[in-house]
């Protein structure tokens, strides 16, 4: 427990990493270092998105699962990956 | 029954010739003509006045008999029309109605004697009887009597039926009488029957509960209901074949309350661990890019020299004070290598540490384990890399499983299991024994080289060999000066032998011996210093590499008492490897923060490759290991540091064409039969 929680303060703390969240089952954000707003929407849109490409694979073979989604876009990189139906979302900044 | 017909009996044809009559008439007609002409005229115009467009005909022409015939065919219908037939799939002529109606009425006559008529007939006999019965008195009574006679009178009953009708006819003759309504004797009663007015009854329940549900079907969704279902039953089966117990219930109840406690994070462990991964190739992607890909283009006019490209960078914060004192590599995970982590310092000792580190994430070590005493010397083991072999600055040693969560070691030696009484300079693991138990090799100051043998929970020990007293060359009056037994500082086993190592020692001597006799086979009086590292080649059988601190690098041949190649590089030398691609390079670190590579193959008198890696004030470098696959070097140094580096192509010669370990061996072999020509 001790070592995720030191895990993910270190990634918090890696350089241009803007945000973290953690998000459970429900697709409630537990755990956020970004604001309020910004984190609902991002949690929100970032499930709709990870369950649409879960299902894209998991259609071509159920015996498959979506373990990481990785969104580059023009000014960061998302990252997020799925564990036990908890989604934990990285937004990084990389440094180019 | 209409005027139809008889317009059809009227039309013949007839042939109305006008013989003579044609004259006359159209002799009439002139005089019509002109008689008109005259009447219109006004006055008596006599002379034929003709109208303009008068047909004008000789008198031969006017004599002409014309013949008309008048028959029934209409002038204006068609005579020619078809129609297509399917069934003979041809045009049919089809009869044309020369008919043309002109009148046409329709009447309301009735023929007596058809069946229209006769009904008719009886319809209003019926209804004169009627009638005639309202009226009369009499008249019923005649009816009747006469009704009944034919009655009486089977036989007569159709002269009497006949009777009744000119009776009846007489009757109603007789009481034509309109039947009007007689407004004073009959009058119209009318009632309405009450309606029930309608009413509507209802009640309204309260509706059942709703709740909309909406739900997808998927493939996958299928196959995981399916998955559920083979698991709830393998449960089942399991309760039914386990007694439930109170203990059972009690643990669970545990495991309930665990698990309130602590959802969140754990579960995300994995996923954390590899995100951290993530970030860190995203930060240090330059790194990665360069080391998969990079090679030095300025090579090729270097040549023969070569760079090395400094990668990345390891540091653990809380290891800032101690210095590195191992480096191993992984055989397995070729990213993964372990850093041993104490002091040189007699002086200053303190606890140690042992690291794993990945350069799939650079900025943490993956394992740390907290020692009591310094680190001075790791090993791997070859198969089972999760097995990790430590020695201590106390003399103890201990094996660490990678797998297990703990930070302890699984084995420990303690000074009741023969550990050594100085400090443990080299660990190396060994091939398992015949009972196929795990066992590793450690050599110490204190002149032992023991054979530690993991035996289920313990670890045995067997001296090897006590490094043989050295005899002063002066008296034996100096007891105190000389050793009475020789520290060993440096073990290597043969690569291919299993049973050969050889051992370095403090004065300077190397040992040639075997493991199953404490038999010294040789003695090399290799340096005026203690000797820290002899390494055999990998690819050749004979050869061998001893560094020392007298700043010297020797290649030996073991059959040879005196080094075949003498380096002297003028600072102390820290650590020296051979490369696992080629049989002739091997690279060396100075405390002087530089790191020499050397291939002997191309040039046997110098390094290809000097270069200061790190600041000579800042740091010492201590140890340096070659990346089993990738061509990757990493340098530790006395600051905790570890940095890796690429050797660039020139470096990394191969002769072309041919690769394998004897090609290898051939090379070395033609290198030191050069060698040895002078001799």
């Amino acid at each position: 427990m001790a070592q995720v929680e030191e895990t993910l303060k270190r990634i918090e703390a890696s350089k241009g990493v803007i945000g973290t969240i953690l998000v459970n089952a429900e697709g409630i954000p537990i755990r956020t270092t970004l604001d309020n707003s910004t984190t609902v929407q991002y949690a929100e849109l970032l499930c709709q998105l990870s369950m649409l490409a879960r299902t894209t694979v998991r259609d071509i073979d159920p015996q498959n699962d979506l373990t990481f989604l990785r969104i580059r876009s023009k000014k960061h990189e998302i990252m997020v990956a799925l564990e036990n139906n908890y989604l934990l979302i990285v937004i990084q900044n990389p440094c180019e | 029954m209409s005027v139809r017909d008889t317009n059809v009996g009227a039309r013949k044809a007839s042939n109305v010739q006008k013989a003579p009559g044609v004259k006359s008439t159209k002799a009439a007609n002139k005089e019509k003509d002109e008689e008109k002409t005259v009447e219109i005229g006004g006055g008596h115009i006599k002379g034929l006045i003709k109208p303009p467009d008068q047909l004008k005909l000789t008198e031969a022409e006017l004599k002409e008999k014309i013949t008309r015939v008048l028959n029934t065919q209409n002038p204006h219908a068609p005579d020619n029309i078809v129609r297509w037939t399917f069934k003979d799939r041809c045009f049919k002529p089809c009869v044309v109605d020369h008919t043309i109606h002109i009148f046409e009425l329709e009447g309301n006559l009735v023929y007596k004697n058809s069946d229209e008529g006769r009904r008719l007939m009886l319809k209003q006999g019926l209804h004169e009887e009627d009638t005639g019965l309202d009226i009369g008195a009499e008249s019923d009574k005649e009816r009747t009597e006469t009704s009944t006679t034919p009655v009486e009178d089977g036989g007569e009953v159709e002269e009497a039926g006949e009777e009744d009708r000119p009776d009846s006819a007489a009757s109603k003759t007789d009481k034509k009488e309109p039947k009007i309504t007689n407004i004073f004797n009959s009058c119209d009663r009318a009632t309405q029957t009450l309606h029930n007015p309608p009413r509507e009854i209802n009640c309204q329940t309260e509706p059942p509960p709703r709740s909309s549900f909406s739900a997808s079907a998927n493939q996958w969704e299928i196959y995981d209901a399916y998955v559920q279902e083979l698991q709830k039953q393998e449960k089942n089966k399991e309760k039914q074949k386990a007694a439930p117990s109170e203990k059972d219930e009690k643990s669970q109840k545990k495991m309930m309350l665990m698990e309130t406690q602590d959802i969140d994070l754990n579960k995300v462990s994995k996923a954390a661990k590899v995100l951290e991964r993530m970030v860190n190739l995203n930060i240090f992607d330059e790194i990665a890019q360069d080391f998969a890909y990079y090679e030095d283009p300025a090579d090729e006019f270097k040549f023969p020299k070569g760079t090395l490209l400094p990668l990345w960078k390891v540091k653990y914060d809380q290891a800032k004070k101690l210095s590195v004192t191992a480096l191993c590599w992984n055989n397995k995970y070729p990213d993964l290598f372990g850093v041993g982590m104490g002091s040189y310092n007699f002086c200053k000792q303190g606890s140690g540490m042992l690291l794993f580190y990945t350069y799939k994430n650079c900025s943490f070590p993956e394992y740390i384990y907290p020692t009591s005493s310094g680190v001075l010397c790791l090993d791997i083991h070859e198969e089972r890399t999760y097995l990790v072999a430590v020695g201590f600055y106390d003399g103890s040693v201990a094996v660490y499983n990678l797998k297990t969560e703990g930070k302890e070691p699984i084995y420990k030696s303690t000074a009741k299991t023969g550990k050594h009484t100085a400090p443990v300079w080299q660990v190396c693991w060994q091939n398992d024994d015949m009972d196929s138990n795990h066992n590793f090799y450690s050599v110490s100051s204190d002149g032992r080289v023991v054979s530690w043998t993991l035996v289920k929970n313990e670890l045995v020990f067997t001296d090897i060999i006590r490094l043989p007293v050295i005899p002063a060359e002066t008296e034996e009056t100096e007891p105190a000066q000389t050793p009475l037994i020789a520290c060993g500082t440096s073990m290597d086993f043969h690569k291919q032998i299993d049973y050969l190592f050889l051992v370095g020692t403090q004065e300077g001597k190397i040992y040639k011996c075997k493991t199953y006799s404490s038999k010294i086979l040789e003695t090399y009086d290799a340096h005026h210093m203690r000797v820290d590292t002899v390494k055999w080649n990998h690819f050749h059988p004979k050869v061998f590499i001893s560094c020392s601190s007298d700043w010297t690098i020797k290649m030996w041949d073991y059959t040879i008492n005196t080094p075949v190649l003498t380096f002297d590089l003028k600072e102390p030398i820290g650590d020296i490897a051979w490369s696992p691609y080629s049989s002739t390079v091997f690279a060396a670190v100075t405390t002087d923060g530089n790191v020499h590579v050397f291939d002997l193959n191309i040039n046997k008198y110098e390094a290809l490759c000097q270069q200061l890696v790190v600041d000579k004030k800042k740091a010492k470098l201590t140890h340096i290991a070659f990346n089993p696959i990738h061509p990757i070097i990493i340098v530790g140094d006395d600051r905790g540091n570890v940095n890796s580096f690429k050797l660039s192509p020139n470096l990394r010669k191969k002769p072309k064409g041919k690769e394998g370990p004897e090609v290898e061996a051939a090379k070395m072999e033609t290198l030191l039969s050069l060698l040895r020509k002078p001799e």
